[in-house]
C-alpha cells in the first residue's frame, strides 16, 4: 500500500454532496495537463461507490484508491487528455 | 350498424366514456419511436383528435377522442407513418423496456434489442388472460420487471484478471454487496454474495474484468387490482436459448391451465407455486 504518487493537484470533495462531487472532480481535472496527477479526498459511501466509475467513463486513468481509515478516501487519478 | 367492441378492443380502440369516442393505443416496442411515428402521430392527433395524446403507465401512447367513423381513415393516416394500433384485452401487451446498454453507462445488456425480439415471437398471441413482459439493462431495475408476468433484468457474470489489474482498490468498495476483497493485492470473489450487477467492472480504469451478459427472470408480477411482486425461480444464466425455452414453457403453461380473465400468478396459485417451480426449473436445466 505504501506506493509513492508524485501529486500535482488535490481537492476536496468531503464537505459537497452528489452531484457536485463529480462537478468539482471534473473541473479540477480539466485545469489540468495530459499526465498529471490528482488527488480526490472523498467521503466513504456513495461517492466512493461512485465518482472513482464517472471518472473513469470521462476517460482518466485511475491509478490507486488509498483508505485513510478514517471514513475518508483518496482516489489518485492520472488526467488523460488535454 | 352494431359495432363490435370486442374487435376493435382487440386492435387497441378503447371506448372511452363518450359515446361514439375511442382512444387509439399505438404499438409501441421497449419505449421506443422513432421522429416520424411521433409527426404520425402529431398529425392524428391534431386532425381526428383534441390535440394531445396520453402515455400509458406501460410505455404506450394513447390518442383519445377518436370517432368511430373515422377509425379506417386513422388506420390509413398512421400506417403511412409506419404506426399502428396496439392490443388490449386477454393476449401478449407491449413489451416494456429501459434503454439499455446501447445508451445507458449501466447497461447490461441490450434491452432493446431483446424487446424487439420478444415483441416479435409474442406480440398478440391469443391467450385466456393479459400477458406483460418487461426488460430492464441492470439491477437499478428502472423498467421495474418484477411488475410483469415475465420480468427479465440484465446483469454480468464477471471474472477477475490478475493481469491487467493495478491493484487500485475501486472495484472493491464499487461493489455494494460487499462481494469483493483485495488480499495481498489480488481481488477475491464471493460468489454467494454477487447480484451481477456489473458494477466492479464498469468501475475498472484497467480492464481487468471479464464480462458475460445474462439474464435475472421473474415470475407472476401483477400490480393492478391484485398485487404480486414476481418470484425468481431459477438463478442469473446467460443464453437467448435458455431465456426463450423458459417463456415458452410459461406462456403454454398459461394457455393450457389459465381461466378467461387469469393472470399467470393466479394461475400458479391454484396450481401450486412449488410444482410451477418444480416444472421451471425442469425446463431450465434442458440440454442447451
Ligand atoms: C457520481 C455522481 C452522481 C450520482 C451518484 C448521482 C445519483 C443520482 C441519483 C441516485 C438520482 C436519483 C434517481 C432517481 O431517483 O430516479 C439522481 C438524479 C439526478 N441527477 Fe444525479 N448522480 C450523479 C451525478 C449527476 C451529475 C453530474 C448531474 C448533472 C450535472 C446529475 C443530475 C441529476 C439530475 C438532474 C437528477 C434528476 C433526474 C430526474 O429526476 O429525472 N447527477 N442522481
Ligand atoms: S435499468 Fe439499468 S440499464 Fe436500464 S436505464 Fe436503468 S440504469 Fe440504465
Ligand atoms: S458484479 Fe456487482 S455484486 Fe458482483 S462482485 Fe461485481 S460489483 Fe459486486
Ligand atoms: S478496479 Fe480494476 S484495477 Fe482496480 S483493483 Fe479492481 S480489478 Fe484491479
Amino acid at each position: 500500500m505504501a506506493e509513492e504518487f508524485k501529486i500535482d493537484e488535490t481537492v476536496d470533495i468531503t464537505n459537497v454532496v452528489c452531484p457536485v462531487t463529480f462537478v468539482k472532480t471534473k473541473v479540477a481535472l480539466e485545469e489540468m495537463d495530459d499526465g498529471q496527477i490528482l488527488s480526490v479526498h472523498m467521503k466513504d459511501g456513495e461517492p466512493v461507490q461512485n465518482v472513482p466509475r464517472s471518472v473513469k467513463e470521462e476517460g482518466h486513468k485511475i491509478l490507486k484508491l488509498i483508505d485513510n481509515g478514517d471514513g475518508t478516501y483518496d482516489l489518485i487519478v492520472r488526467k488523460v487528455g488535454d | 350498424m352494431a359495432v363490435d367492441y370486442a374487435a376493435l378492443k382487440k386492435g387497441g380502440w378503447m371506448r372511452q366514456k363518450q359515446k361514439g369516442k375511442f382512444a387509439l393505443r399505438i404499438h409501441v416496442v421497449g419505449g421506443t419511436l422513432t421522429s416520424k411515428q411521433l409527426e404520425g402521430i402529431q398529425k392524428v392527433a391534431a386532425k381526428y383528435g383534441k390535440g394531445y395524446v396520453h402515455l400509458t403507465a406501460r410505455q404506450s401512447l394513447e390518442i383519445p377522442w377518436m370517432d368511430e367513423k373515422d377509425i379506417e381513415a386513422i388506420k390509413k393516416d398512421l400506417a403511412e407513418y409506419e404506426v399502428y394500433p396496439s392490443v388490449c384485452g386477454p393476449r401478449v401487451r407491449t413489451t416494456t423496456a429501459c434503454q439499455g446498454s446501447s445508451t445507458c453507462p449501466s447497461g447490461c445488456i441490450d434491452t432493446q434489442a431483446l424487446a424487439a425480439k420478444i415483441d416479435e415471437r409474442y406480440f398478440a398471441k391469443e391467450l385466456p388472460g393479459k400477458f406483460k413482459f418487461g426488460v430492464t439493462g441492470c439491477r437499478n431495475n428502472c423498467l421495474k420487471t418484477e411488475e410483469n408476468d415475465i420480468g427479465i433484468k440484465g446483469g454480468l457474470r464477471v471474472k477477475w484478471l490478475e493481469d491487467p489489474c493495478i491493484s487500485c482498490g475501486v472495484c472493491v468498495k464499487a461493489c455494494r454487496e460487499n462481494a469483493l476483497s483485495m488480499v495481498d493485492g489480488k481481488i477475491v470473489l464471493d460468489e454467494s454474495k454477487c447480484t451481477y450487477c456489473g458494477r466492479c467492472a464498469k468501475s475498472c480504469s484497467a480492464d481487468a474484468w471479464e464480462t458475460h451478459p445474462g439474464y435475472t427472470v421473474s415470475w407472476g408480477g401483477l400490480f393492478g387490482n391484485h398485487i404480486h411482486r414476481g418470484n425468481e425461480i431459477v438463478p442469473f444464466f446467460e443464453g437467448d436459448d435458455r431465456l426463450f425455452r423458459l417463456c415458452d414453457a410459461t406462456i403454454d403453461f398459461f394457455a393450457k391451465n389459465a381461466k378467461p380473465g387469469d393472470r399467470l400468478q393466479f394461475v400458479i396459485d391454484r396450481y401450486g407455486q412449488e410444482k410451477f417451480n418444480e416444472m421451471i426449473r425442469k425446463v431450465f436445466e434442458e440440454e442447451q
